[in-house]
């Protein structure tokens, strides 16, 4: 096999890394809140903003500024929940998805507003690392790995506490968890919470590969939300493999022609799947 | 144990409940019976903290519980086993159960619990993996008990668990109610397989079109002519 | 004449005359109004019944880059190239729409297809940037005043056309207003299966509104390329307009027919306003604000202003009818 394919397909996989960390996000809070944060991306972005600032605008450790940018964008999930979900819950969900469509255009905005149009980039190089003939960017391999732990923790907190035990329940019948002893308002809160933190981690691994300005959230916000219905919206294991599938798409097309059409190719083939299979290929 | 008096309720504009007084004492199993759309559902929803009560009220244990969301009933000592069962179906039999305990008094006691639980109903241990949708109705009916009891209450509240399933499988909940009962629980049922539940309870309530027609012990209620009548077809 | 009748004609009347004796700068904000509540009032006759595209973007950018390639690359005048494009974004619209509909793909799923799509057009337009200019834009090559080119340095060609098309919209949201077939949509928006079932043919209707929505997008986006004789991938086809173009029928109110014209109105005053007021210092501070109102408005006018207006107006004349009633 032609050595640059295999690379192609290996950075595929990296990138479908931290893409699935992100479709665990945007699929947690749609199972649970049944609303689409389509300001998903853009959240992600003021959080590459934030690391960026703290490490770069004021010194602080590298390792700090993530924690704290994870924490941050956990605490804004919240907010987001609080004062644009919250007073929305009962009206029409397309109220909802637009509500924090509302929020996108501020987000883009405040961030033009407060950094401009530049792109930025938190300056950390990281090798490139050899494996025989092929080259991988060592930051690629830590986003991956990261991503991965993130997965999986949260695969662990879903299926083994009772909190996300809870979690999963309430996406199956909202109305009697309740009888549980469960607070339907206070799992809305914590999963939104969680929905920001992962945002928060994915921004740190985003940022240590590529530059950040206002308008990142548009190269991959439609992409997530593709890969989520994709998957089937909510189910939170077939967004996970859909991410790869559509990552693959984008890496071998990227390959064989440019990045754009590599893209048109996603969501071509995105928008074709969903006449075969219009609910998500591992629909519920 | 538990008190009611003078409760409405209802959804919306539309009233279902009027004025509703009934009592259940400790180590009791009461009854509530009536014809589809009496309001035995929405009774026990009131009781539960599913459905806010209007006017009235309502106290447990000498506490005041009328206003409480569910959340916080079940915490005073009320489970509710809801009508239709209403398992997660996506949730293992195991899982539907550990969300039982999800009250921190029962989450420290859920090793204890759900070996209870699994003694108290084997089979369900037997499928403990299994996703709670593919069991057989009667299956859905233990674990949905099972669930109810994973939070260690005291009074445990049960709404047509003989509903869709065959008379063979009725009659082994109602044995399993009667093991729970002998256990010590206390059971109020809203029941509208009239026979069966008045061989389980001591008293029962007679709810019509939203209102208590009539109450008193099995005994008395199985001699009842209007009873025999319309609800037993004898 | 009901009143609001003659409020339309004697507005209509004001712009009618408008273009003697206004500054170039106020015609330049008022093609922008109506183009916009043009565009705005099109989306809206799909949305109204449920169906919310978060594609829009996808007819503008079709209908205003056909054009622009034909002319520049084939001197084919828009005349042709107009049609051509807004041809094309009917197809688009069919494309996505009957399977959309056929397969019941609605809501939440219909918003993300058509946000694809859009995605789709805005890419394939940068990707084939050798022809198109990519993000950098495409100019068409301009020969000053020709109605061969569709060109006119005199904006108030262009304030005309804008009028024009404005009205041509509002009367097809009327048409559609008054049609059966407004009835059937509703009908089918209520209840999809019962509709069908007394014989409505749901798809038909559908897809009637759907190619009618996406022609006068699209004819919108040829105009408006025209007009400003630049044309932009993100301008046309980003999420950002197609966002926008949801939020301002939606906050003007898009289940009345003046509805997206308001949201017109009060987008493009909030825009200048905000540039007139902060100018370069605050680049980013009018979609701020922007985002902010809408987040406001979703939350409490989710009717829009027309719709908030005309409850405020229904609630006034119920309790007029008790005071009546009671004494």
């Amino acid at each position: 096999m032609d050595i640059y394919l295999l690379e192609a397909i290996i950075n595929g996989v990296l990138l479908g890394g931290v893409l699935a960390l992100l479709a665990l996000g945007l699929n947690l809070i749609f199972g649970v809140i049944d609303v689409v944060w389509i300001a998903y991306a853009d959240i992600v972005m003021c959080g590459m903003y934030l690391i960026y600032w703290l490490y770069v605008g004021l010194g602080w450790p590298l390792l700090l500024a993530g924690a704290v940018t994870i924490t941050s964008l956990a605490v804004f999930g919240i907010l987001v929940h609080l004062l644009i979900i919250e007073p929305i819950l009962g009206s029409a969900p397309i109220n909802q998805l637009l509500a924090t469509g509302g929020l996108l255009f501020f987000l883009q905005s405040f961030a033009t507003l407060v950094f401009g149009t530049d792109f930025r980039n938190i300056g950390v190089r990281l090798p490139v690392i050899e494996f025989g003939e092929v080259y991988i960017s060592f930051a690629r391999l830590l986003a991956f790995g990261t991503a991965l732990i993130g997965s999986i923790a949260l695969y662990f907190f879903l299926k083994r506490t009772f909190m996300g035990t809870a979690i999963r329940a309430i996406a199956q019948d909202r109305d009697i968890i309740g009888l549980m002893g469960a607070d339907r308002r206070r799992i809305y809160l914590i999963t939104s919470m969680i929905g920001g933190g992962l945002a928060g981690l994915a921004a740190c691994l985003l940022a240590l590969q590529y530059d950040v300005h206002p308008f990142v959230g548009n190269t991959f916000g439609p992409l997530i939300f593709m890969i989520c219905v994709l998957g089937g919206l909510g189910n939170m294991i077939g967004g996970f493999i859909a991410a790869f599938v559509i990552s693959q798409i984008i890496a071998i097309g990227g390959y064989y022609s440019n990045t754009e059409l590599s893209y048109v190719l996603a969501f071509t083939f995105f928008i074709v799947l969903m006449f075969v299979r219009p609910r998500g290929i591992f629909a519920r | 144990m538990l008190s009611l008096a003078g409760v409405s309720a209802g959804y919306g504009s539309l009233r279902a409940l009027f004025d509703i007084s009934l009592e259940v004492l400790q180590g009791e199993a009461v009854g509530v019976i009536g014809p589809n759309g009496a309001g035995k559902t929405t009774l026990m929803r009131v009781i539960s903290g599913l459905i806010p009560p209007r006017g009235g009220s309502m106290t447990f244990e000498g506490r005041s519980v009328g206003g409480l969301p569910a959340h916080r009933i079940i915490e005073q000592g009320i489970a509710h086993v809801p009508e239709n069962r209403r398992l997660f179906p996506r949730l293992t039999v195991e899982d539907n159960l550990r969300i039982g305990a999800f009250i921190p008094q029962a989450r420290r006691h859920f090793a204890v619990q759900v070996d209870r639980v699994y003694t108290l109903f084997p089979r369900l241990k037997e499928r403990r993996h299994q996703l709670a949708g593919t069991l057989s109705g009667g299956e859905q009916q233990m674990c949905a008990i099972g669930r109810a009891l994973m939070s260690g209450p005291k009074l445990l509240m049960m709404d047509e668990p003989s509903a869709g399933l065959a008379p063979l499988v009725v009659q082994q909940v109602f044995e399993f109610v009667r093991r729970i009962r002998a256990n010590g629980l206390t059971v109020l049922i809203v029941e509208q397989n009239v026979q069966q539940v008045l061989d389980v309870v001591d008293r029962a309530y007679l709810l019509e079109v939203g209102c208590i027609k009539l109450a008193g012990t099995s005994r008395e209620l199985k001699g009842n002519d209007f009873i025999r009548k319309c609800y037993m077809g004898l | 004449m009901t009143a609001r009748h003659t409020t339309l004609a004697a507005i209509c009347a004001i712009l009618a005359v408008l273009p003697f004796f206004a500054s170039p700068y106020v015609i330049h904000l008022l093609i922008q109004i109506l183009l916009w509540g043009f565009v705005y009032t099109a989306w809206s006759i799909m949305g109204r019944f449920g169906f919310v595209s978060l594609g829009h973007g996808a007819f503008m950018g079709v209908g205003a880059y056909v054009p622009a390639l034909l002319w520049n690359y084939a001197g084919v005048t828009p005349w042709i190239g107009i049609p051509l494009g807004v041809a094309l974004a009917v197809l688009l619209g069919v494309v996505i729409g009957y399977p959309c509909f056929r397969l019941r793909v609605i809501g939440h799923y219909f918003a993300l297809v058509t946000l694809a799509l859009s995605q789709v057009v805005l890419l394939s337009i940068v990707a084939a940037r050798d022809f198109t200019g990519g993000s950098l834009g495409l100019t068409q090559k301009a020969v000053g005043y020709s109605w061969y080119a569709l060109q006119f340095p005199d904006k108030r060609y262009f304030y005309v056309t804008a009028l024009v098309l404005w009205l041509g919209g509002l009367a097809a949201w009327r048409s559609i207003d008054r049609s059966i077939g407004r009835q059937a949509l509703d009908a089918i928006s209520e209840d999809e299966e019962a509709a069908g079932a007394i014989g409505i043919d749901v798809l038909r209707e559908k897809l009637h509104v759907t190619m009618i929505s996406a022609a006068l997008t699209a004819l919108g986006g040829a105009i408006f390329g025209q007009y400003l004789m630049y044309l932009n991938p993100e301008t046309f086809s980003g999420i950002a307009v197609s966002l926008q173009i949801v939020f301002a029928a939606i906050v003007g109110g898009m289940y009345a027919m003046l509805g997206p014209t308001v949201g017109a109105l009060l987008t493009i005053s909030l825009n200048e306003g905000l540039r007139v007021a902060f100018a370069t210092s605050f680049i980013g501070a009018a979609n701020t604000i922007y985002g902010i109102l809408l987040i406001l408005c979703i939350i409490f006018m989710p009717r829009g202003i027309l719709g908030a207006l005309e409850s405020m107006s229904v609630r006034r004349a119920r309790s007029k009818l008790r005071g009546q009633l009671a004494s």
